[in-house]
């Protein structure tokens, strides 16, 4: 094996020197840090590692998820691992799934003007800011689709410039149209009902008490329904 | 960084054989071929990996070496420096642990008139179950049946799960779907409602409900708000390292380490409930791991300390596709789902040899055979893999399906520059789960009065072999099942003194073992990466792996 190359990177503006090819939270790591806060996952879907950086001669501002982001020579990289945000406390079985409903638990929504910083900001490349406009024109299904792959880790409410935190408004939305919007269940309805009545007591309860040669051959000859 | 050259020319020979392939269906393995398979090349089997725990309720039990020294693990308190007095949380219910089943049970607690304390080792939903992409089984479309989903779960677990609770997963299973979309779950539907649901592993219908590959993610946040919406009190960053117990032998709370200022805290509770979730931080046998940061299986240790049973604490499962390239993401999850949409398995020649819906126990194990016999394929730093034909998908289910169904997974390779639409995924098994824990009852509750335990920290329900969308399903089941037993529970207890005698006993006994001096702290709380070679790293990784300890009071 051949050795790693090593690359230089900053962190809180320290100079440290690793091999090409971690991550930055594998490169803190390297480097001796010990996470306890900005680390959940390990594996880009929590959000917990939030990470803001730039470089030596550059000094454009990048954010990325700390799991996920190879490190690069001449980084300069600092974690946020917890940001101060809004988050409005409501009972879901009380409110209505409408625009106004969102504008009232988020009434600063009004205050975006459309600088665009937490979709240039988002490490999933969720187009925040359209749906934040969708969420200003009530349409609610529309923030739920577009936000869908949001893993809630703060940047764009960093970056906001007026304060707004887009990921909560998200989840509001989402939460309203799963609940409210999206079409019902016929089936998952009647199967609950049947539990409730018994229907399938007799036929567990058989299986449960059955020989285990019995269950064995009941399994292996079991139709199985094609994936696709 | 896209494949190297010499991986391309590999990719070629699956691409030639694609269009055969897409017509073939490799046979389903046999109960006969099975257990030989499994023997030779699945990790649970390998001898030296394994040693019988020599202390605690389980004495004489196999168990991998590193969960072992976790289980014989000392205290991390002086019982004589604890003042039992000083008593900061006085609660009904201790909730500990916050994924998916620790939310359920502080919902469902609170729900039922308890008074909730929920303490956490990171955030509120640092966990395991943000992590889940496939989906969450239950048997609710009408070619199936909750007797179905039985029978699977069962053959699917060898045979060897507790009947009873197999009986109220798969009875729970559509309330629970229904519970969760009722609290705002998005689950991907048909445009007449009914759910779009997908086949899984050992699963003889389609019976994953997904929400595109971030079910675990979207199950969480929404859980997570509704405990922030009912002002259930939480604490993060706050582990329990010792359970408490009173006079009378009942479990009677816990205590916590703030892991930031190590500050200590004392929590008196009538009932606790365990939900730590899983152990893949271990690394058991130097796997990498799918499991997030904190998954050390501290709730095992804490459980077994106050002489709660375990089982099937023998075997681990090992997910049949981490990700062997590139090393950035080694052993992260490529989801099921990949192979429930059709990719299949095939090996550096473009051949399958394992159908890719078998059980997970042995789709890995084929897979590690398939290395060992040379014909998988090695990476630059030295991993080893078997492809996973990923553009299959939009040639079977139309153009566009992958985009749609699978984003994470699409956003996690590109990335690195691979594209999974047009290239294959390299993959190799990695330590995704606990199949067994801490013996439950329907109810959640375990063999120590005041204890109960729910989720992947709880075995039984899986027997040795947990199918793929069983445990998001297992957690809200038992979750919402312990949460509201618990509640009931707490209603006729009258608690004793608070007492540590439990963990002076523990101490004796490692003692008479002679193991007291040669076995490390625990619970571990948090593997030590920190100036250890990355893990993944083969040049020194491997063997920096010895997991540290992090410095508490
Ligand atoms: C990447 C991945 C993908 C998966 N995909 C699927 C899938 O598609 N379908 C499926 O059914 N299953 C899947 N699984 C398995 C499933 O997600 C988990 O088994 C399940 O979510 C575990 O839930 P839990 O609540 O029991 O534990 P977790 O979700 O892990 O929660 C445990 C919690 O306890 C906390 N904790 C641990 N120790 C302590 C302590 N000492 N004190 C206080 N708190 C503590 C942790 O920090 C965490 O918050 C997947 C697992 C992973 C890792
Ligand atoms: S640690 Fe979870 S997203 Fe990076």
């Amino acid at each position: 094996m051949a050795e790693a190359r090593m690359i230089d990177i900053y962190i809180m503006g320290s100079r440290y020197q690793v091999p090409e090819g971690l991550t930055i939270l594998t490169a803190l790591e390297y480097c001796g840090y010990r996470m306890i806060r900005g680390c959940g996952c390990r594996a880009g879907f929590c959000g917990a590692c939030a990470t803001v950086y730039n470089f030596k001669n550059d000094p454009q501002l990048r954010y990325d998820l700390a799991c996920q982001k190879t490190i690069e020579q001449d980084m300069y990289l600092v974690q946020i691992p917890f940001f101060p945000a809004a988050k409005a406390l409501y009972n879901l079985e009380e409110v209505e799934a409408n625009g106004e409903q969102v504008l009232k638990l988020y009434p600063d929504l009004v205050k975006c003007f459309g600088c665009n910083n937490c979709t240039k900001t988002c490490p999933q490349d969720i187009e925040v800011m359209w749906f934040m406009s969708d969420a200003l024109r009530g349409d609610i299904r529309e923030v739920a689709i577009k936000s869908f792959d949001c893993v809630m880790c703060g940047l764009c409410a960093a970056r906001c410039p007026q304060g707004l935190v887009p990921y909560n408004i998200a989840l509001l939305s989402r939460r309203l149209y799963g609940r409210y919007l999206a079409p019902p269940s016929k089936h998952l309805e009647d199967r609950i009902a049947e539990i409730e009545a018994g229907k399938f007591d007799a036929e567990i309860e058989e299986l449960r008490k059955m020989e285990q040669s019995e269950l064995k051959r009941r399994y292996a000859g079991r139709e199985i329904e094609p994936a696709y | 960084m896209p494949y190297p050259g010499y991986m391309e020319e590999s990719i070629r020979k699956v691409e030639a054989t694609r269009q055969r392939r897409l017509k073939e269906t490799f046979p389903r393995i046999t109960l006969e071929e099975k257990a030989p398979l499994l023997q030779k090349f699945h990790p649970d089997f390998i001898e030296e990996g394994m040693r019988k725990l020599l202390v605690g309720p389980n004495k004489g039990s196999r168990t991998p070496n590193e969960m072992a020294d976790v289980l014989e693990g000392n205290s991390r308190i002086d019982p004589d420096k604890i003042d039992l007095l000083r008593i900061d949380y006085d609660v009904d219910i201790l909730v500990i642990g916050c994924g998916g089943a620790g939310a359920s049970a502080a919902l469902l607690a609170q729900e039922n008139g308890a008074d909730v304390l929920l303490v956490t080792k990171l955030r509120l939903g640092d966990a395991n179950t943000v992590g889940a992409q496939a989906g969450t089984q239950a048997a609710d479309r009408p070619n199936d049946s909750p007797a179905i989903h039985y029978l699977d779960t069962m053959g699917g677990g060898g045979f060897t799960n507790v009947p009873e609770l197999v009986e109220v997963l798969v009875r729970d299973a559509p309330g629970v779907i229904n519970w969760l979309e009722s609290l705002g779950v998005m689950w991907d539907k048909n445009p007449d409602g009914s759910i779009h649901e997908l086949s899984g592993g050992g699963a003889s219908r389609l019976r994953l409900h997904s929400a595109r590959d971030y079910t675990g993610l979207e199950e969480m946040r929404v859980l997570r708000d509704e405990i922030r919406n009912r002002q259930i009190n939480y604490l993060e960053f706050s582990p329990v390292i010792e359970l408490l117990m009173d006079d009378k032998g009942q479990v009677a709370g816990a205590i916590l380490v703030n892991l930031e200022t190590n500050e200590l805290s004392l929590v008196r509770a009538k009932a606790v409930v365990i939900a730590t979730g899983g152990m893949g931080r271990l690394h058991i046998q130097a796997f990498p791991t799918t499991n997030h940061y904190g998954a050390t299986a501290d709730g095992l240790v804490l459980a077994y300390r106050v002489g709660a049973e375990l089982i099937f604490m023998d075997t681990m499962q090992y997910h049949p596709t981490g990700a062997a390239y590139p090393v950035q993401i080694l052993g992260q999850l490529v989801t099921e789902k990949v192979r429930t949409l059709g990719a299949q398995l095939v090996n550096a020649d473009g051949e399958q040899f394992i159908m890719p819906l078998d059980p997970r126990d042995v789709v890995a194990a084929a897979i590690i055979q398939e290395c060992r016999r040379g014909i998988g394929i090695k990476t630059p730093t030295g991993e080893v893999g078997v492809w996973l034909d990923s553009p299959m998908i939009d040639i079977i289910r139309g153009s566009g399906t992958i985009g749609r169904e699978l984003p994470a997974m699409v956003r996690q390779f590109g990335r690195y520059n691979i594209d999974i639409i047009t290239e294959p995924i390299l993959a190799y098994p990695t330590l995704h789960y606990q199949n067994g824990g801490i013996r439950i009852n329907p109810e959640g509750a375990t063999t120590v009065p005041g204890l109960f335990a729910a989720g992947e920290c709880e075995g039984g329900v899986h027997g040795r072999n947990r199918l793929i969308g069983n445990s998001t399903l297992d957690i809200f089941v038992f979750g919402r099942r312990a949460g509201r037993a618990a509640a009931q529970y707490v209603k006729g207890v009258k608690l004793g003194s608070l007492r540590l005698d439990h963990v002076r006993q523990w101490q004796r006994e490692l003692e008479r073992a002679g193991i007291a001096g040669s076995r490390a702290i625990s619970p571990l709380l948090l593997p030590d990466y920190a100036s250890h070679m990355p893990d993944y790293l083969p040049d020194y990784g491997r063997q920096a792996l010895a997991v540290g300890q992090i410095k508490i009071a």
